[in-house]
């Protein structure tokens, strides 16, 4: 957070009229603390601490036909919008969003109609600025009704581009947006930055569970063992972790290529790749009493972690939809509940067959 | 990519529609299209029920059942007994 953005709100509810003045001026240029802080809220490192004061900011040198762009109070919305708007002048105007971006937000309705309107008469942009139009980015839509805020604030919102690169081409062509910009992109980068995240939030189950397969590992006909422990609970313990890790960085990444469209189908795919080495090995390999358990276990198992992994992702990604997504559900829970017992079973019973 | 397509619950009533063209800007899909100053469903099962055309949409020509498609939302709604909720005000993964 730069110093510029932890001022106070210019806005604050005190009396209107030389808001102008008051409003923070905040820069272009992304200093290395933003960087850092971008870095960190991408691997869920307290990233509610990345809040920006909601209020009218002033980018450059704004004048009063200067255009009005709308924001979330997010961090990386926020840095990224005055990142592209180097060597402009416009203002920007901050709802306040729980530090939630606006595409989440707008899903919820803290970034919509009842906000733009608040925020609006707050700041009294009115009197800031001598047109009456507010660019909203496209992907607020979801909760702003357009019509509604032109009727209870007499501002007319114009939806920019999808992605705030384009809002320089956007606001150059006279708020025209080509068809382009206003679809939403799902490319391999896109995927690839949510990853992180996706890691961090799953992570502490993965590892609860790596750590009960490790200590069952030392289960065995002859009681319990640390020789165990440190072979079939550590293979254990890795046929869960590789699963996550696996699932939760080559799903994003393999998305468009693997089959099926429902997610749970992508993920038990990959989970079948995944096992497929150490079970073929297993069964190619000698003790034949314990090698088609062994092979059964990471068959069955792995496919089930995948598959649960990479159906989460559909949070993440733009273009699944709840009707779908419970549909997929539906069908996918049951199965990955009963591969996962089913790989348990054959797990536990390898431990007991000497 | 395309998901599921069947279970998309967006309705279009085209008698009440005005032209006006709010919904083919706000739909990041392009689901909407314009045509002879009217809308038209030109791609029906690319839609994300995201409601944004619903909401924008002054005639109320269009419906949907507007929700996040998102897993751990629907498991956070049967775990609460609730409708599906998107925790995005902890470390959720559905606001990366
Ligand atoms: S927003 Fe409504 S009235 Fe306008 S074009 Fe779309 S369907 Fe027709
Ligand atoms: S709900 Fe969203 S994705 Fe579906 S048609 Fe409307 S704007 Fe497009």
């Amino acid at each position: 957070m730069t110093n510029e953005c932890e001022c106070k709100c210019a806005c604050g509810g005190t009396a209107a009229g030389s808001n102008a003045a008051k409003a923070p001026r905040v820069s272009t240029q992304l200093t290395l603390t933003d960087r850092i802080g971008a870095i960190k809220v991408r691997w869920g490192i307290g990233r509610m601490s990345y809040r920006v004061v909601p209020g009218l900011y002033a980018v450059g040198d704004p004048q009063a036909e200067s255009p009005v762009l709308v924001s979330a109070n997010y961090k990386m919305s926020f840095d990224r919008l005055r990142r592209v708007l180097s060597g402009r002048n416009a203002w920007i105007l901050v709802l306040d969003t729980d530090g939630v971006n606006v595409w989440c937000s707008a899903g919820k309705g803290t970034f919509g109609t009842e906000e733009i309107v608040r925020r609006v008469q707050l700041c009294a942009v009115d009197r800031v600025v001598s047109h009456r139009t507010l660019v909203v980015p496209q992907l607020g839509a979801p909760g702003v009704s357009a019509h509604e805020v032109r009727r209870r604030c007499g501002f007319r919102v114009e939806y920019g581009p999808v992605r705030a690169e384009d809002l320089p081409a956007f606001l150059d062509a006279g708020m025209k947006a080509t068809p382009g910009m206003r679809r939403v992109r799902f490319g391999l980068r896109d995927r690839i930055v949510l990853i992180p995240v996706e890691l961090v939030t799953g992570a502490k189950y993965a590892l609860l569970l790596s750590a009960v397969f490790l200590l069952l590992g030392g289960l065995g006909a002859g009681g319990y063992s640390l020789a165990g422990i440190r072979t079939t609970g550590v293979e254990g313990a890795a046929l869960v972790l590789g699963a996550f890790l696996g699932g939760g960085i080559l799903g994003p990444i393999l998305l468009p290529w693997l089959p099926g469209r429902a997610f749970s189908v992508k993920g038990a795919v990959l989970g079948l790749v995944f096992a497929a080495g150490p079970g073929i090995y297993s069964l190619l390999g000698n003790g034949l009493a314990t090698s088609w358990l062994h092979a059964a276990t990471w068959l069955a198992l792995a496919p089930a972690l995948t598959s649960f992994v990479v159906m989460n992702f559909t949070g993440a990604s733009t273009f699944t939809s709840l009707s779908g997504v419970q549909r997929e559900m539906r069908y996918a829970l049951p199965m990955q509940a009963a591969f996962a017992v089913i790989g348990l079973g054959f797990w536990l019973s390898g431990l007991f067959v000497a | 990519m395309r998901y599921l397509e069947s279970a998309v619950t967006l309705e279009f009533l085209p008698e009440r529609c005005v032209g006006c063209g709010m919904c083919a800007k706000v739909c990041p899909h392009e689901v909407f299209r314009i045509e002879n100053k009217r809308a038209v469903l030109a791609d029906r099962g690319a839609c994300m029920e995201c409601g944004a055309c619903a909401k924008n949409c002054e005639h109320e020509a269009i419906s949907v059942r507007a929700g996040v498609g998102c897993a751990a939302a629907v498991l956070n709604g049967m775990v609460a007994g609730t409708e599906p909720t998107c925790d995005c005000s902890g470390n959720s993964s559905c606001c990366g």
